[in-house]
């Protein structure tokens, strides 16, 4: 078992959870609630990620995460360290590849909370702030928790983006799945077996405890 | 158009007054004062439901002016420096019941009513939630949730909540086209005697005539988004301003005349008879044509070979054209000899008594006092041309 792997598969997975979910809320809410200009292009480029090849994706970033590119250098400026093959370049690329995972399924939650409801807290003296805190995100939670464990689970098994951009290099960018793959190629089939059968249960255990409570409430049954 | 333009009287009064050309056409005015129940109606479209959503402030027409409780909720025009005015909803006090109700499914009725109590320190919301309830019957369901309530239920949970507030105008939108007719009886009734504790305007806005003729002091005809008519039920459906504003609320027996002299005396020539008017013929030029209304009970059945009730007059011959019995009352239309139909019902055990049948030729009764005229209409509206009317 490769546990600094594990490690920085965990690490990758959390703090992408913990920066993606903000987004989502936000950026869900502003798309299922608002018309604007543009709406139908920002909704393709967030779902690109799910169509896109993880190597192209991966392509691309590792052009722009270089210290000569856009990117790059106002890392470098921000920072003083680069982006490739570095902890900071695959948590920026899981966070892009993770957008649809983060996004969709709020949205889709927010795009069923009835407007009226809105307006009936509006009505009742709720400000937009105590409207979102106590009506809005308490109907879309089971959307944000879905969000939640598609893009850790998500990130747990993504393999082509973290390669492209990270490499395997041990403690830093080398996931779990990135280890299974080396374990295969070094002929290591048990070692290989154990990392599969352990990302298999935690992909399923994060799965099967949203699902279960999502169907939990009392009051979205009948 | 007759419309009580004035909006002075009581400062407590819920005035609203909102034009524009698009996107939905406005050009409304009315008012209702504390204690009194407004009743919105018109066909879908005529922009009732956009009315309401302007006073609760969920909707701001290009102008206008919503002031209710001596303050402006909204306004184009007072600011000098042309800036308008408006409140959010949550700085206007209404309480609203919304058309679905708009309760929020993951909390207990309970929770639904305190959430409107902001107003209020925390600890005293729970009592003051429980006797909301409980004045609305509903003790004992706290602790449900929405969807383990009736429509009805529902209903009065939502009534609750928006009274809750303590607002200064209550609004209604088409709170009880949800739920079965047993149910609304009921409730209308329960309005109508909760009415009486709360001495704040109260707008309805509903579809149903009927029930704004039982539940409404004053109604008020829309029509594409413009007000007709401001009145009592009485008033509006014995009196409409137009033959538009009569057909808005079902009315039949929408007829043209012609203003002629007969011996000195004005009378009103329909037909083949001159009909005496209770209201004043002598305003009109004689050779005016003029669009005239009676009401149906107005119109009194002669009885077979027995004087009756107003038999001399505007005695008028017809035959009946048409019959349908629905249980206690028949609607009858007769013809009149220039092919105008005049409808009335009459309770059925009194058409059987009669003996009346199809073809039969009768007598009526046109009860002048009844007969209203609404000069500068004409009665016959193609339905495409009805907007030319206003």
């Amino acid at each position: 078992m490769d546990w600094s792997a594990l490690s920085v598969s965990l690490r990758l997975a959390a703090l992408t959870c913990l920066f993606l979910l903000p987004v989502g809320i936000w950026a869900g809410r502003a798309l299922a609630t608002a018309r604007f200009r543009g709406k139908g292009l920002c909704e393709a480029l967030i779902a690109l990620p799910l169509v896109l090849p993880p190597t192209v994706l991966g392509f691309y970033l590792l052009q722009q995460f270089g210290r000569d590119a856009p990117l790059g250098s106002v890392w470098a400026t921000l920072t003083g360290g680069g982006l490739n093959f570095t902890f900071s370049g695959i948590l920026l690329a899981s966070l892009i590849a993770n957008l649809p995972f983060a996004i969709q399924p709020i949205q889709r939650a927010f795009e069923h909370v009835p407007t009226n409801l809105r307006e009936a807290a509006w009505c009742s003296g709720l400000s937009p702030w105590q409207t979102l805190w106590r009506i809005e995100l308490p109907l879309v939670w089971p959307g944000i928790l879905s969000a939640a464990a598609l893009t850790f689970a998500h990130t747990l098994g993504e393999f082509g983006v973290i390669l492209m951009v990270g490499g395997a290099i041990d403690g830093e960018t080398r996931t779990l799945a990135i280890a299974i793959y080396d374990r295969v190629q070094a002929f290591d089939e048990q070692g290989a077996a154990r990392m599969s059968a352990l990302l298999l249960f935690v992909s399923l255990t994060t799965l099967g405890l949203v699902y279960g409570l999502a169907g939990k409430r009392r009051w979205a049954r009948g | 158009m007759a419309l009580q333009a004035s909006v002075g009287g009581r400062v407590a009064k819920l005035t609203v007054t909102a034009q524009q050309s698009d996107p939905i056409p406005l050009n409304a005015t009315f008012s209702c004062a504390p204690g009194e129940l407004l009743a919105l109606v018109g066909p879908s479209g005529s922009g009732k439901t956009t009315l309401l959503r302007t006073i609760a402030g969920l909707y701001q027409p290009k102008q206008g002016q919503v002031t209710c409780a001596g303050r402006t909720w909204f306004s184009t025009s007072e600011r000098a420096d042309g800036k308008r005015i408006s409140l959010p909803p949550q700085q206007r006090q209404i309480g609203m019941v919304f058309q679905d109700y708009a309760l929020f499914p993951h909390l207990s009725a309970l929770d639904n009513v305190q959430l409107a109590l902001g107003h209020l320190p925390q600890p005293r919301r729970y009592a003051h939630a429980t006797q909301w309830l409980s004045k609305v019957r509903l003790e004992g369901l706290e602790a449900r949730f929405p969807n383990e309530l009736s429509g009805g239920q529902r209903q009065r949970v939502a009534l609750a909540r928006a009274l809750a507030r303590e607002p200064q105008a209550l609004l209604l939108d088409e709170p009880f086209s949800a739920v079965d007719q047993v149910t609304r009886r009921r409730l209308q009734r329960e309005l109508a005697l909760l009415r009486q504790q709360i001495p704040i305007p109260i707008v309805l806005v509903t579809h149903d005539l009927e029930e704004a003729a039982a539940l409404a002091d004053q109604i008020c005809v829309l029509h594409n988004g413009t007000s007709l008519q401001q009145g009592t039920p009485e008033t509006l459906f014995r009196r409409p301003a137009s033959p538009l504003v009569a057909r808005l609320l079902d009315r039949h027996n929408i007829f043209e005349g012609e203003v002629v002299d007969w011996h000195g005396q004005r009378r009103l020539k329909w037909g083949e008879w001159l009909l005496e008017v209770g209201e004043a013929l002598h305003s009109l030029a004689v050779g005016s044509r003029v669009a005239w209304y009676l009401p149906p009970s107005d119109i009194v059945l002669h009885r077979r070979g027995r004087p009756s009730h107003g038999e001399r007059e505007n005695p008028v011959a017809a035959t009946v054209c048409e019959m349908v019995v629905l249980g206690g009352i028949t609607s009858i239309a007769l013809r009149v000899s220039n092919g105008d139909m005049l409808r009335f019902d009459i309770a059925t055990h009194a058409a059987r008594r009669n003996q009346l049948t199809l073809e039969e030729h009768v007598h009526v009764s046109l009860l002048a006092e009844g007969i209203h005229l609404m000069p500068e209409h004409r009665p016959h509206v193609a339905p495409h041309n009805k907007r030319n009317l206003l």
